[in-house]
């Protein structure tokens, strides 16, 4: 009984040991790009690292800024060739600001589309909702990248083809959403609804005031989940966007490095610009993402 | 009770016809952008996959000559070797890794857990542009940390190129690739092992039962589902790992790292036929849907 115990303990112990020393593996990465888009040229290219930057420097910072110029933000009228350009600003921040407007996009249209249709798959008893259901499902299961080069056709006779929405609405159309807001919807229970519609509400009614606040929890959890996942669409965005001005900050660090293959200082400085943001943004809503990603699984 | 109601205050098939109006409302919006962006982009696939297609020409219909040339090209065959031993290694080795790691964190305290979730999610969030262009930095032949701390402990003699060497490259790829697919894993895990009925454990443990067999008879039965679905999204991710390469190794040197997802889009963006892109596409389509549907009936059986 004594040699169990104490077998077990040790298992503990090498086990968080184990943990531990994965935890700072994994951190590493992370740890290396804001340190290294701190050092100097010396310091990046020494033979053997300098683990804590002996002198900071922010000249990767300056060169990244200083090394293209964009308007901050342009506004086509539509069928004209009107064009409003906001004021140069370093690129960088232009694709910043791609980058925002296109998840927070993404993730607006996805909560609204999938909050209607989840609640319309989970409580309304519709004709073709097994048949809507089936081909979501299927779609689901498929490997997404594949629809990508007849969607370069499609977005070119749109004429979004180089256009932030080109990005953006493949992945509203993407059913997994309304597949976890069905998930939530599923618990809203049958008396509320019917309560309502006694009471004579609408359809939108009873979805705005009864539904709505249900399945919150859940448009919380998408709604992470698709910022999150559009921000990081790396594909989507290369095929997709081609002008310097319309890049997203994922692809201008892509093409610094194509350009810039070993200036490091310089590349970390990009990658530190394009992963801090949505670090902060994941450690913010860490609880809804989580739940999210469960739910999602369920039944999956 | 609220089915009479229901029968007596209208007839059925004028509730049948309401409830249909109503769905179909609230599905439009997004029907539109599934029908529209996901699933008529999936059918010109399949229809493109018989053609000779490319850009400002007219498409030629060539019936299945796309599908032969598939199992002729030896890029093609080449890749799709290196995808799946890419597959065999990270999906197992992730699965594994993160059953073992969900484990030990179930066991620690709610914010340890938690920070310890976070951090394994990381690189995960970090994104695919940021995180591989670390690893090259790290991987560099002459500057890099690895060749370094090789050095260091005498485990190298010489630096080692370590993407640039056909001996190396497709494991550099794999081992970055299982860094970023075991954070949502591990989540399932915890959340799964969390939910594992706790007094049939407690029962088990009287009837002394060790660990391991608390785990097999008792908690393996109950966290199946995720396992199930776990194996298959880390199958999917593995069949469509494309930033890495395309950052990374550009499928080189010598074609040893192309995957079917990278030479996909070398077919179509860089050789612009995007007729024998498409058809790749079927294929891969095809291979993973397969396997799915192996994966659920193997874990699916008692």
């Amino acid at each position: 009984m004594k040699t169990k115990f104490s077998k077990t303990k040790l298992y503990k112990v090498l086990a968080y040991l184990t943990i531990i020393i994965l935890a700072i593996g994994f951190t590493f990465p992370l740890y290396w790009i804001i340190t290294g888009s701190f050092k100097t040229p010396q310091a990046i290219n020494a033979t053997s690292p300098q683990w804590w930057p002996q002198e900071w420097t922010m000249a990767n910072y300056e060169k990244l800024f200083s090394r293209q110029v964009a308007p901050l933000w342009e506004i086509h009228v539509p069928f004209t060739d009107i064009v409003f350009a906001g004021p140069e600003v370093p690129a960088a921040l232009r694709w910043m600001g791609n980058t925002i407007f296109m998840a927070v996009a993404a993730m607006l249209l996805t909560c609204i589309t999938a909050a209607m249709a989840g609640y319309a798959l989970a409580k309304k008893r519709f004709i073709g909702r097994t048949i809507i259901f089936t081909l979501i499902v299927c779609a689901m299961a498929l490997p997404k990248q594949v629809i990508l080069i007849p969607l370069i056709r499609e977005m070119s006779s749109l004429k979004l083809y180089n256009t932030l929405w080109a990005t953006i609405f493949p992945i509203v159309g993407w059913p997994f959403g309304v597949f976890l807001i069905k998930q939530f919807a599923e618990g809203i229970p049958g008396e509320m609804m019917e309560a309502a519609r006694i009471d004579g509400a609408s359809e939108w009614r009873t979805f705005a005031d009864v539904a709505l606040p249900m399945i919150k929890p859940g448009i919380g959890a998408l709604a992470i989940f698709t910022f999150i996942n559009s921000w990081n669409d790396y594909f989507m965005q290369l095929i997709m966007l081609s002008s310097t001005s319309n890049l997203t900050i994922s692809l201008g660090i892509a093409k610094l490095q194509a350009e810039n293959s070993t200036d490091f200082g310089l590349i970390m400085a990009g990658a530190a610009l394009a992963a801090i943001p949505i670090i902060v943004v994941f450690l913010l809503f860490q609880k809804y993402f989580t739940k999210g990603i469960t739910m999602g699984a369920v039944k999956g | 009770m609220a089915a009479n109601k229901k029968k007596s205050g209208m007839s059925s098939k004028a509730l049948t016809r309401r409830e249909t109006i109503a769905g179909y409302a609230f599905m439009l919006p997004s029907l539109v952008f599934f029908l529209g962006f996901v699933i008529y982009p999936m059918v010109q696939c399949i229809i493109t996959s018989f053609f000779d297609s490319t850009m400002n020409r007219e498409d030629i219909f060539i019936g299945l000559a796309n599908y032969k040339e598939l199992f002729t090209d030896p890029v093609f065959l080449g890749a799709l070797k290196n995808t799946f031993i890419i597959v065999i290694v990270s999906v197992p080795v992730t699965c594994i890794f993160s059953l073992w790691v969900g484990s030990v964190l179930n066991n620690m305290s709610g914010p340890l857990c938690s920070l310890f979730r976070c951090v394994f999610y990381l690189p995960v969030v970090t994104g695919s542009v940021a995180v591989t262009v670390v690893w090259k930095w790290m991987f560099n032949n002459y500057y890099g940390i690895f060749n370094y701390l090789g050095k260091a402990t005498g485990v190298l003699e010489k630096n080692i190129n370590w993407l640039g060497d056909e001996k190396y490259a497709l494991g550099c790829i794999i081992l970055i690739l299982i860094t970023t697919s075991v954070g949502q894993p591990i989540v399932l895990y915890v959340s799964a092992l969390n939910n594992v009925d706790q007094s049939l454990v407690e029962a088990a443990q009287v009837d002394g039962a060790n660990h391991l067999q608390v785990f097999w008879k008792i908690k393996w039965a109950q966290i199946k589902p995720t396992t199930l679905y776990i194996l298959v999204i880390t199958t999917i991710n593995s069949f469509q790992c494309f930033a890495l390469i395309q950052l990374l190794t550009s499928g080189g040197p010598n074609h040893s790292t192309d995957t079917i997802m990278y030479y996909i889009y070398h077919t179509a963006f860089k050789l612009y036929r995007y007729g024998y892109g498409n058809a790749m596409g079927v294929v891969l389509a095809i291979i993973i849907a397969v396997l799915s549907a192996v994966q659920f009936k193997l874990t699916s059986e008692k």
